[in-house]
């Protein structure tokens, strides 16, 4: 079984889609001949042609509204945005069209059709590349939004995004595209969309995250193990909106503590959305307030400052720490 | 969706053709100095010989930096960087066409162009070291600061500019951006009301065939970019952006008109980008090393200025010499500078969000001050 990258295991993904399916196309800035600026569609436009390839202007209101053109008139788009940051110039295309379009038209018309985009931060990119700004998409009716953590996950969760009725917003953790390689099978298969990962059994806390701050719980977690034997269940949610509840609400019954990890600032982050969830459902086998270690309600700083704004696993140790000693 | 047609037929009985016409307007491209420096002297612009001794200076100086910080660049000590190099005359001789009150609105790429009107080029140099400080220029510099997001700064000076005109206020402001950033809703809406409006702008388009790997023919079907004025009702020009006097004879003229109350103009500067889009590009992807040889060796800006000047008699080996002596102990001077900046507090991140921190800022300030110290890293 070949080893890839997260970045290698999406361009895998849209190679199977592609061949599989030929109303597959992939638009955008920089992904016919350039291969992506991250190289997540190389050798796309050698193998299917600049007709499926496609290099636009550089729009992006434009990218995701002929996108979405192309969706309800019978094709299957994956149209990349070259950075999230880049996304608002689209968002009103997004929220006023690609998300509402089944609704307002009673299910005439649909928006079958993927939104590709390298989110968060960690790469010392410049100003604008660096944001976490998925709770903005999660709360959009009629969006589906997810962030694989793994190449394998990666793909199954591209190939089930590409197959899927509604749009997804697929945004990718850039600073892990990367930075391991892991057993990716060949060909077809997919990653239900709305299935959270159980990263790792646990029995005194549970650990929430997802994109690049799940190797960030998972040091987090083996240091509380070394330095005081707490054993941490971690979850990686894969796919934020819709939100696995039920994986959630039976860990946290479970163990009874839990600390969510996300780059994004504080104020109605997709933390506060699962403190809700977990209020609904669990408040009763909860012995600590949910604990949030999160970026701060900043401005994403430059690049100087970057490290001080991310999470990282001493803050998540400290979250668990107070979480366990509540 | 089905495409029905109802009863309609397709066969009207008596067909009229022809009323749709294509139109192609004519943009030439203007010229002062030829690619080998020659020139008809009638068409030389109205600066002293000190001035164009100046123009020389910054362009030489403006490359000397690139190349600084393309080397800093790889040596880990600065962030992605986006280089000027090739497109020195077009920042140069358009920003030196700007009196000092006028106003400057850049994109990334326009370190020369900002440094001419005013802007101390350690801060830039800062700004792509990753350091918020190196954003805003000092008070009395009227650069505006960096726009990253594609053609968001034209609406923003097509603003400012209105706003001059309603405080009864005689100034001009340039606009940049790229040919990529034609394709922009901002760019389309930003000109439309700049003719509405009849906005004190220099719309200034630095066109270099390329945004990132996407080739022009690949932004526009129009066949010039200066053309896109026509249809927002003010007048476009192109000019040869490799040659400094020519950019600057057209820029000038375009901030005279703005001045004058005779609203914005868009200049079309016809230009080359050297080096990578950013440090994080790979241009062999995309391009050729022929193009690239053919721009650098017959069309480059500096040296065909310098024929120019040597052909005046205004410029020789010797001065050649002592000029890029003298430029490198300042590019020197600004790399330490830039790096002898004191360093940041991690708390700057919260300072500068409200005017008033908000009680969660305050706390989160705080907590961060706490773990600075329990790292033991508290200043
Ligand atoms: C709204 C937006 N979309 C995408 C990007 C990413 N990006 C940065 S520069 C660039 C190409 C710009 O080309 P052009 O406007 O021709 O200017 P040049 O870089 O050639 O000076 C792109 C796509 C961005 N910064 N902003």
């Amino acid at each position: 079984m070949p080893r890839l990258t997260l970045v290698q295991a999406i361009t895998d993904a849209l190679r199977v889609e592609m061949r599989r399916d030929d109303r597959v196309v992939v638009l955008g800035e920089d992904v016919g001949v350039n291969g992506g600026v991250f190289r997540a569609t190389e050798g796309l436009i050698e193998e299917f042609g600049p007709d499926r390839v496609i290099d636009t202007p550089l729009a992006e209101s434009a990218i995701i509204g002929t996108a979405f053109g192309m969706a309800v008139y019978g094709l299957r788009p994956v149209p990349e945005i070259q950075f999230c940051g880049f996304l608002p110039p689209a968002y009103d295309q997004i929220i006023s069209h690609v998300a509402r379009i089944r609704n307002r038209s009673r299910g005439r018309f649909t928006a079958p059709m993927v939104i590709r985009a390298p989110y968060a931060g960690g790469i010392h990119a410049p100003e604008h590349h660096s944001e976490s700004p998925e709770a903005f998409y999660a709360h959009i009716p009629g969006l589906k939004v997810v962030i694989p953590s793994t190449p394998y996950d990666a793909k199954g969760l591209l190939i089930s995004a590409i197959r899927d009725p509604d749009p997804v917003l697929f945004l990718e953790p850039k600073s892990i595209y990367r930075a391991f390689r892991e057993e990716v099978p060949e060909g077809e298969y997919t990653v239900p969309i709305g299935k959270a990962r159980l990263v790792r059994e646990g029995t005194d806390v549970t650990l929430i995250a997802w994109g690049a701050m799940v190797p960030v719980a998972e040091q987090a977690a083996r240091q509380v193990e070394q330095e005081h034997g707490w054993s941490c269940e971690i979850i990686d949610l894969r796919t934020i909106s819709p939100l696995d509840r039920d994986a959630v609400v039976g860990s946290v019954q479970k163990t009874g503590r839990c600390v969510i990890v996300h780059e994004a600032p504080r104020q109605c982050g997709l933390a506060a959305e699962l403190v809700a969830l977990i209020n609904e459902h669990a408040l009763l086998y909860l012995e600590a307030p949910v604990v949030r270690v999160t970026g701060f309600d900043t401005v994403m700083p430059l690049l100087a400052l970057e490290q001080e704004y991310l999470p990282n696993p001493q803050r998540v140790v400290r979250g668990i720490v107070k979480a366990m000693t509540f | 969706m089905a495409q029905t047609r109802g009863k309609r037929t397709r066969t009207a009985s008596r067909r009229v053709e022809g009323w749709i016409k294509p139109v192609e307007p004519e943009f030439e491209t203007i010229q002062i100095l030829r690619d080998d420096g020659s020139y008809d002297e009638a068409s030389l612009p109205d600066l002293t010989d000190d001035q164009m001794k100046e123009l020389y200076e910054w362009m030489v100086f403006a490359r000397i930096l690139d190349q600084r910080a393309l080397n800093m660049q790889r040596q880990g000590r600065m962030g992605t960087y986006p280089p000027v190099g090739g497109q020195e005359a077009a920042q140069v001789g358009s920003a030196y066409a700007l009196e000092k009150e006028d106003w400057l609105f850049p994109s990334y790429r326009e370190s020369a162009a900002m440094m001419v009107h005013g802007m101390p080029p350690e801060l830039t140099f800062l700004y792509w070291m990753g350091r918020e400080e190196g954003a805003a220029a000092p008070e009395g510099v009227n650069v505006f600061t960096i726009s990253i997001p594609i053609a968001t700064q034209v609406p923003h000076a097509v603003g400012a500019a209105w706003a001059a005109r309603l405080r009864g206020e005689k100034k001009a402001f340039l606009v940049y951006f790229g040919d990529g950033g034609t394709s922009e809703g901002d760019f389309h809406e930003g000109a439309n009301f700049a003719g509405v409006f009849k906005a004190p702008v220099v719309l200034f388009c630095q066109n270099n065939h390329y945004a990132i790997s996407v080739p022009l023919e690949r932004q526009t079907a129009s066949r010039t970019i200066a053309q896109k004025a026509v249809a927002y009702g003010f007048p476009g020009v192109r000019v040869d952006g490799n040659d400094v006097l020519a950019v600057y004879a057209v820029t000038r003229e375009a901030v005279e008109r703005a001045r004058r109350g005779e609203g914005p103009t868009l200049i079309e500067a016809v230009t080359y980008r050297y080096g990578p889009h950013t440090t994080a590009d790979d241009p062999t992807r995309y391009r050729t090393a022929d193009e690239v040889k053919e721009w650098q060796e017959r069309r480059d800006p500096i040296m065909r200025f310098r024929r120019f000047l040597e052909s005046r008699g205004l410029w020789s080996e010797a001065q050649e010499e002592e000029l890029q002596e003298r430029l490198r102990e300042r590019a020197a001077e600004v790399v330490r500078k830039a790096e002898n900046y004191p360093k940041p507090e991690p708390t700057n991140m919260f300072d500068y969000m409200y005017a008033e921190l908000p009680w969660n800022l305050k706390e989160q300030r705080e907590a961060l001050l706490q773990e600075l110290a329990e790292r033991g890293e508290a200043r």
